[in-house]
């Protein structure tokens, strides 16, 4: 009976509604979790690597370990490169973003049977593309630099656990449901070309 | 035993009441994920038909059932895409009327024409309905956010058709399903006269 009025009580108080606080990129904890958190809050860069590990997870562990490490090594790159000053412009990061989108998206829902050395070059490509947009006008200093590891950190977990749930998977529904989550992200990217045709750069 | 109706109540009082909304549609600009959400929901002709297509799924088994919660949310976004470039596609209402009459009507008589029939014939009518979306849709602050919001609520809205297409495996949920075309059909009748009309 009191159990049953507590659970009332926190169901309403989770339905109480709250003014949103997203996109939080300075935490105040230090620069590696403010990279942790605007990596948590960047659906455009969790959202490829949880596929692109699904996707891994799918076609077995030398496919995962190569990716993964391909993966987190490109988006250090991309990181130091864009602190370097070399950034693409805002259309071509966008247009970039939505084609990996894509070619990720398709791959997993397709379940496209490619060399672990193909997946490897997916995920770095993602990881330059990526890592050069977050850290786009960024100077270089040692408070950015940590700011990279704690993105390339939270690549590297996000990734990691994404594809330890495909790699056991067997049974056919299981599998189909990974594969719908990519088709879900190539028709993200598909659609977000159609707003950069429409309207110009709308990822950065 | 007696206190706890009366607490549940207070308590769903509480829960209902009003406040400012936040996730309504804002003409002119896509405010984000809860747009992108409520956008395909909105619109019972898009609604009957996505449940439609996977009752209709579930009716037809594997692979269908597999093969078209895959397939038809890219089909869809192609409509999209085509819709957002500005690829003029006329009729595009009637033919998501007809798509509520087809669906129903092949979920009410069973149809099992072969896969690749009953893929073209929904991938055509998916391109329609993207493409409504897709013209449809406002500029924004975050497009990434309204078209995953978009592309989920479109997969939630299959999903749940394949749900209720699952009572397929009993007798009364033969006849029940039958009986869910038979609405959709009429319903796609109504859209259809309205659309014509």
């Amino acid at each position: 009976m009191k159990r049953a009025r507590v659970l009332l009580l926190a169901v309403a108080a989770f339905a109480a509604p709250q003014a949103a606080q997203a996109h939080l990129v300075v935490t105040g904890m230090g620069p590696i979790y403010d990279g942790i958190s605007h990596f948590a809050f960047s659906p455009e860069d969790y959202l490829p690597i949880v596929v692109l590990g699904f996707f891994a997870g799918l076609r077995g562990a030398r496919t995962s370990r190569f990716s993964l490490g391909a993966l987190t090594a490109g988006w250090i790159a991309g990181g130091l490169i864009a602190m370097l000053g070399l950034n693409l412009p805002p259309i071509a990061t966008s247009l970039a973003t939505a084609g990996l989108f894509l070619a990720i998206g398709g791959m997993l829902a397709a379940d496209l049977n490619v060399p672990a050395e193909a997946g490897a070059a997916v995920a770095a490509a993602l990881g330059l593309v990526r890592g050069t947009a977050d850290l786009a006008g960024v100077s270089p200093s040692f408070a950015h630099a940590l700011t990279l590891i704690g993105m390339s950190a939270s690549v590297f977990v996000v990734f990691a656990i994404a594809a330890s749930i495909t790699l056991p998977l067997h049974r056919a529904w299981l599998v189909i449901a990974a594969r719908v989550s990519g088709s879900w992200l190539a028709a993200l990217g598909l659609l977000l070309v159609g707003w950069i045709a429409r309207y110009g750069a709308v990822v950065r | 035993m007696k206190r706890l109706p009366l607490f549940s109540f207070v308590a769903a009082v509480a829960m209902l009441a009003p406040v400012a909304a936040s996730a309504h549609i804002v003409k002119g600009e896509a405010i984000g994920f809860v747009s992108g959400i409520l956008h395909p929901l909105t619109g019972l002709d898009h609604v009957i038909a996505m449940i439609a297509v996977g009752m209709w799924g579930a009716q037809l088994g594997r692979p269908a059932i597999w093969l078209l919660p895959v397939t038809f949310p890219l089909v869809m976004a192609f409509g999209g895409f085509l819709g957002l470039i500005g690829v003029p596609l006329p009729g595009s209402e009637i033919a998501i009327a007809l798509s509520g009459v087809c669906l129903g009507g092949a979920v009410l008589l069973e149809l099992r024409p072969p896969l690749a029939v009953a893929a073209a014939l929904v991938g055509v009518f998916g391109l329609f309905h993207g493409y409504a979306h897709g013209a449809e849709l406002p500029p924004g602050q975050n497009a990434l956010l309204y078209s995953l919001g978009f592309v989920l609520a479109t997969g939630f809205l299959h999903a749940t058709g394949i749900a209720i297409g699952l009572v397929h495996r009993w007798q009364w949920g033969r006849l029940a399903l039958r009986g869910a075309g038979a609405a959709v059909l009429c319903g796609g009748a109504f859209f259809l006269w309205s659309a014509v009309g």
